[in-house]
Formats: C-alpha cells, sequence, structure tokens
C-alpha cells in the first residue's frame, strides 16, 4: 500500500494518539459495562445476575484501577500528567477526567467495601497474625454484622449502585464525547459518538462477563447457571443490536447526504479499514455473533446446557474483538484521514515494545485479572455459602 | 512557586508596586512566605497553576521585547495566493528561526493544478526545497500555490481542548502554546481542523507557528513575511488604521479557510480558489 494516498496536510503524517488511546476506552468499556451488569442485580433487583454480581462489581473495580494508566503511557510529559487534576481546564472535555474518574473510583471502593464487608468481617474472624491485622483494618474495626447494621448495607449498597451508575456512564460517555466533539474530524465529529460508545461498552463489559463467568465456572468445576447465562445472552444481544444499528446509521446517513466527508470517509473503509471495520467490527464481531446470541435468545428452552455455553462464550469473545475493533476504528481510522479531506496518511502499525506498544497493550490488558485474582484469593469473589442469609446483598431483602 | 511570577516583575509590567524597602511590605511579603512555607501542599498546587487566560505573565514570560505593550497590538495575516511562486524561501526561514525539526511544518505551502475534470494537489516535504516538475493525467487550466500556517482563530478549537490550559491567545491575537505546561497529550493537535499543530519529537510537547512572537514583539516581521520575495505574505496590526493589511481586509475581498467552522481565522487570504480547503 502506498505512504500516502491523495493529499495529507504535511503535519498529517503522524498518528499521535497511538494504541495506547485505543485501549484506553477499551478498558474504561469494561468498567462501564461491567457495572452496568453489577446494577442490574444491586439497583434494579433482577435475581437472575446474582451469581455474577459479585463478579462483575469486581471487575468494575480491577479495570478501574489500571483505566487511567493507558493515558499515562500516552502523554508525551508523563511526569505532568497530574495537571489535569490540579489545574483542569475547563473547557477542554479532557479536563473532566479526574473528576469523573476519582469520583467514580471513591464511590465504586465504598460499594465494594459495603458489599464484601461481612466477608471482611468473617475472614477477621477466622485469620491469624498479620493477615487478622490487615482484614481488621479492611473492615475499619467494626465487626457489627447485626440486622440493624445489614439493612444500612444494603442501603448504602443501593443508594451508591444508583450514584455509580451515572457515573460509570458519565465516565465513559465522555470518552465518546472526546471524539465526538471534534468539528475537525467528520468521522469522529457526530452526536451519537458518546452514545455509541456507551453502548458498545455494555456489549464489551456483559461479554467479558460470560466469558469470565464460563471460565471460572469451569475453574471451579461447577456448572454455570444456565438461567444467569440465558439473561447475559439476552443482554448481550440486545446491546449489541444497538450498537451495530447506531454504528450503521452513522455511515448510512453520512452516505446518503452525499456530505463532503462521504468521499474521504468511504475510501477509508474500503481501503486502509477494510479489514477492521468491515470484516471485525461488522461481520466477525458484528454479525456472526448477532445470529449466535439469536438462536440463544430465541430457541433457548430448546437449547442443551453445553450449546448454550459453548454459543455464547462464542459470542462473547467475538464481541469482544467487535469492541476492541470499533475502538481502533474510531481512534485510528479517524487519525488515518487527513484533515485535507483529500488523502489517507501511511497506515499505521504499532510498536512492539515501548511504552505505547503492543507489550505493554497486552501486559495493560492482562493486568486487571491479576487483580482479580488477588481479589479472590484476598476478599473472595464470590458469596460464601454460609454468607447468603447473614448479610451482604442478600436475597432475602433484594438491595433496593 | 510559579517560575513566571518574578519576571513579570523584573520586566516591570505591574507598574506602581511598593518598592520593596517599604517595612510594611517586607513584613506582609515574610508572612507569605512562611504562609507558603507552612502549607507545603499549597506550594505543589501553586507550582501547577496556569496563568488565567490572557493574563499578564504571558507577555513578559515569553521572550516579549523590552517595553512592548500588547494592548497597542493585534496581529492579522494576509496571504495573496496569486502572487506565490513556491520558492519555500519561508519554510526554510520558518525551520531555521524556530528550529523546526525536520518533517514537521509551522508553515508550509500547497501546490494545486486543476483542470476541469479533476485537481491535483501536493505538499512535498511541504514545499521546503521547492516544488519539482509533475505531469498530470488530466487538462490542467491553472495551478497555483497556497501557503498555510496557523490561523491565529479568535474561536479557536485548540485553546478550547486543552486540558491543562498550556494553549493560550495572547492580548495582541497570537496563539502559542506554553512548553513548560504542555503535558503532550496532542488533543489540540486533532481539533485543529488545519493541521497546524504537530507534537515536537524532541520536546515531546505540541508546537505551532506564534508569528514568531519574540520578532515581531521587537518591531521585526515574522521570518516567513520577512524573506518573502514576491510579497504574498504580510503582516499587520490592526489596531494601526492606515496598516496595509489592516486595510486590505477591510475594503478588499477576502477570504478565510474552512470558514464553516466558525473559528474565525485571523489568516486571510486574496484569490482563493475554491479548490482549497
Amino acid at each position: 500500500m502506498p505512504e500516502i494516498t491523495g493529499f495529507a496536510f504535511p503535519n498529517d503524517t503522524h498518528v499521535h494518539w497511538s494504541l495506547m488511546i485505543v485501549m484506553y476506552p477499551y478498558v474504561t468499556g469494561f468498567v462501564a459495562g461491567s457495572f452496568i451488569v453489577t446494577s442490574l442485580y444491586h439497583l434494579f433487583g433482577r435475581q437472575e445476575f446474582r451469581p455474577i454480581a459479585r463478579l462483575a462489581m469486581a471487575a468494575s473495580f480491577a479495570f478501574l484501577l489500571v483505566a487511567s494508566l493507558p493515558l499515562q503511557l500516552h502523554l508525551g510529559h508523563p511526569e505532568r500528567g497530574w495537571f489535569v487534576m490540579v489545574t483542569p481546564h475547563f473547557t477542554s472535555a479532557m479536563a473532566g477526567f479526574g473528576i469523573l474518574y476519582s469520583g467514580y473510583l471513591a464511590v465504586l471502593i465504598l460499594e465494594v467495601w459495603f458489599v464484601w464487608r461481612g466477608a471482611i468481617i468473617e475472614r477477621a474472624r477466622r485469620s491469624r497474625g498479620a493477615m487478622r491485622e490487615l482484614y481488621k483494618l479492611l473492615a475499619l474495626y467494626t465487626y457489627d454484622t447485626s440486622g440493624e447494621a445489614i439493612a444500612i448495607d444494603h442501603r448504602a449498597i443501593t443508594i451508591l449502585a444508583g450514584i455509580g451508575l451515572p457515573m460509570a456512564c458519565m465516565l465513559h460517555g465522555y470518552v465518546g464525547f472526546i471524539f465526538g466533539a471534534i468539528k475537525a474530524n467528520p468521522w469522529w465529529s457526530t452526536p451519537l459518538m458518546p452514545v455509541i460508545f456507551l453502548l458498545s461498552a455494555a456489549v464489551s463489559g456483559i461479554a467479558l462477563l460470560m466469558v469470565l463467568y464460563q471460565a471460572r465456572s469451569k475453574l471451579k468445576g461447577k456448572a454455570a447457571d444456565p438461567a444467569c447465562v440465558a439473561a447475559l445472552a439476552r443482554q448481550l444481544w440486545f446491546f449489541l443490536i444497538l450498537t451495530i444499528t447506531l454504528e450503521l446509521l452513522e455511515i448510512i446517513m453520512m452516505a446518503y447526504e452525499r456530505s463532503e466527508e462521504w468521499l474521504i470517509v468511504s475510501e477509508l473503509l474500503s481501503t486502509r479499514l477494510q479489514f477492521s471495520y468491515m470484516t471485525m467490527q461488522m461481520i466477525v464481531g458484528g454479525l456472526i455473533p448477532l445470529i449466535l446470541l439469536a438462536i440463544v435468545v430465541l430457541l433457548n428452552r430448546y437449547l442443551h446446557e453445553r450449546v448454550r455455553n459453548v454459543l455464547t462464550t462464542s459470542a462473547a469473545l467475538l464481541c469482544l474483538l467487535q469492541v476492541f475493533a470499533m475502538r481502533w476504528n474510531i481512534v485510528i481510522g479517524g487519525q488515518l484521514m487527513s484533515k485535507s479531506l483529500r488523502g489517507l496518511r501511511a497506515p499505521y502499525d504499532p510498536d512492539v515494545y515501548g511504552r505505547e506498544g503492543v507489550l505493554a497493550a497486552i501486559a495493560l490488558f492482562i493486568t486487571p485479572f491479576v487483580i482479580l485474582y488477588v481479589f479472590d484469593r484476598v476478599l473472595g469473589i464470590d458469596e460464601a455459602p454460609g454468607e447468603a442469609g447473614g448479610h451482604g446483598e442478600a436475597a432475602e431483602a433484594p438491595a433496593r | 512557586m510559579d517560575p513566571r511570577a518574578p519576571s513579570v516583575n523584573a520586566s516591570g509590567s505591574t507598574p506602581g508596586a511598593p518598592s520593596s524597602d517599604d517595612p510594611s511590605e517586607l513584613a506582609r511579603r515574610r508572612f507569605l512566605v512562611n504562609v507558603l512555607r507552612l502549607s507545603g501542599g499549597a506550594l505543589v498546587m501553586l507550582a501547577g497553576v496556569p496563568g488565567a487566560e490572557g493574563s499578564e505573565p504571558h507577555a513578559a514570560g515569553k521572550g516579549a521585547g523590552e517595553g512592548y505593550d500588547w494592548n497597542e497590538h493585534r496581529y492579522a495575516y494576509l496571504i495573496d495566493t496569486q502572487r506565490c511562486i513556491g520558492c519555500g524561501s519561508c519554510v526554510r526561514a520558518c525551520a531555521a528561526e524556530n528550529e523546526v525539526p525536520d518533517g514537521f511544518f509551522r508553515t508550509w505551502i500547497e501546490r494545486y493544478v486543476v483542470g476541469m475534470e479533476d485537481s491535483h494537489v501536493d505538499s512535498p516535504n511541504g514545499g521546503k526545497d521547492g516544488f519539482p516538475p509533475i505531469q498530470v493525467g488530466f487538462v490542467a487550466t491553472k495551478h497555483f500555490f497556497v501557503p498555510k500556517m496557523c490561523n491565529h482563530c479568535k474561536e479557536t478549537p485548540c485553546i478550547q481542548v486543552c486540558p491543562v490550559g498550556a494553549s493560550y491567545r495572547t492580548r495582541d491575537g497570537v496563539v502559542m502554546v506554553d512548553g513548560e505546561r504542555c503535558i503532550g497529550c496532542a488533543y489540540c493537535v486533532q481539533a485543529c481542523p488545519y493541521g497546524s499543530r504537530f507534537i515536537n519529537p524532541v520536546s515531546h510537547t505540541a508546537e505551532k507557528c506564534t508569528w514568531c512572537y519574540h520578532r515581531i514583539t521587537k518591531g521585526l516581521k515574522p521570518a516567513c513575511v520577512e524573506v518573502c520575495p514576491t510579497g504574498t505574505r504580510q503582516f499587520g496590526n490592526m489596531k494601526r488604521e492606515d496598516d496595509p493589511v489592516r486595510q486590505a481586509i477591510e475594503h478588499d475581498r477576502v477570504a478565510i479557510l474552512q470558514g464553516h467552522l466558525l473559528t474565525e481565522p485571523q489568516c486571510f487570504y486574496l484569490n482563493l480558489d475554491r479548490e482549497v480547503r
């Protein structure tokens, strides 16, 4: 492929927003998407999501802890990154990051604490020595598990979920806003952008949980709850339909309007992004899981458990690819197009090494799973058998 | 402390400041120093506080000439595309004056070869080495060169999107980047519709045309205007009524680039063709 096709502005030859800026919305998408799933149980009381409500919250937490890393890694001056927090310039969409990120982190830490408070106390009672001190500290030296205290926990969890859900949506919707509000770039500039980002965040979050849940069940040698799997599949199907519809709507409008930018965007999609957009985002990650999930949702009662698990897990894995491809096509695609609207830049190949390279991105993606593992070892992600009736957000009193 | 604060006093841009041998002033200073020492956190915060947009320190801190008053100037740039011969002197002069790294451009020249059926645009190395002859596969009916640069827009998206306020517009109408404040996020590079910003591979901060602020505040012209052999590029002060650039903008038919984006560019073009974006 030639270096530059058509005419690109001389400065428009570099892709400044690299692989890390692709990873950033991908990671925050998991944060928001997982929180949506956990809210379905904690806020809306949907019992079928109970088996994964805690896993979802822990996943949201684990991904949130690394969410600011890709931004830091990408900055030309990472040592000045904290300027965004302490001296935000409020006309910038990016300046909201510090407030949204730290606000949501605070809410999530509180909610995690309330949900796992019972488990922490339980472990504090059982452990010895240094571990006991650690759990005591985590429990904030309060061992109160009386009915009254648990009722307060429930209320706190519901309120925090009520605050957390819009915050999680904003944390991610605003990433879409960062792109959608750039009038210089017609591939980005659309009010649909925050909505598309949010919906695809839901897709990636649900898909991730589906895969995590199946993997955990396999590892623990415990069958996944069929009702939960079916419910997840329904949600995933629903959000995938919405996402693909809006993603298509965006380009169909552009094409039908025969707007000035369509000339270059159509060239972009059919050349530089042919594989990542047409093949990955629309067919492999879009159409195929759409069909697989349709089978699960529409023919649910005829499916053997194993078939359902295989279908939903494969669909979920493909959805994870779809969302990554979508992030890639937005972030990288938008930069491959010169603002001269007369040409495309050279294709972007990310470095392998270096702080914005492929290896760093893989490490970044793996880190939350390590955090999840540690989380599981320290607090135990699933409800302990004895725990269910005793405290936490147990079923007797659906959290409302 | 804000590194720019002392330079404000040094350059005398806060006239009438009480002299330091006033005992009450000394006591107050000591008090303030103590307060700052005691609140270490506040010190850290202050180090990061950018000057308010358009505040005095910017004028003093960025190499403005001695005794220069930015309230007496509002700059504008005029480009007559009919006069440009594509020699590339301006691009070379700019690179030399501002140490622009190879492959990046604070200003550049575009060549348009236009026919009834088709058009061809190029800018080999930004026009720095002039333009080699080309053959096009259609009947060319006109051709011309268009110098480009930062438009120093009044309503510029690059300043709007900067998350730390490192991009700012001086009171005399120049859009600049504070290289000590810039975090290198490149949001401004994405937001500029004209492709006039880039991330400097050496300093890792955003960079752009400053209209040679260090020169114009000493009464000189920007390097590109200085070397232009045909008078294509002209630089003027809108606050002077008899300024030829102001006269041209006021009375001639001038165009701006991408007017539909409402960024209010302060680079004006004479004889601009519809092919130019």
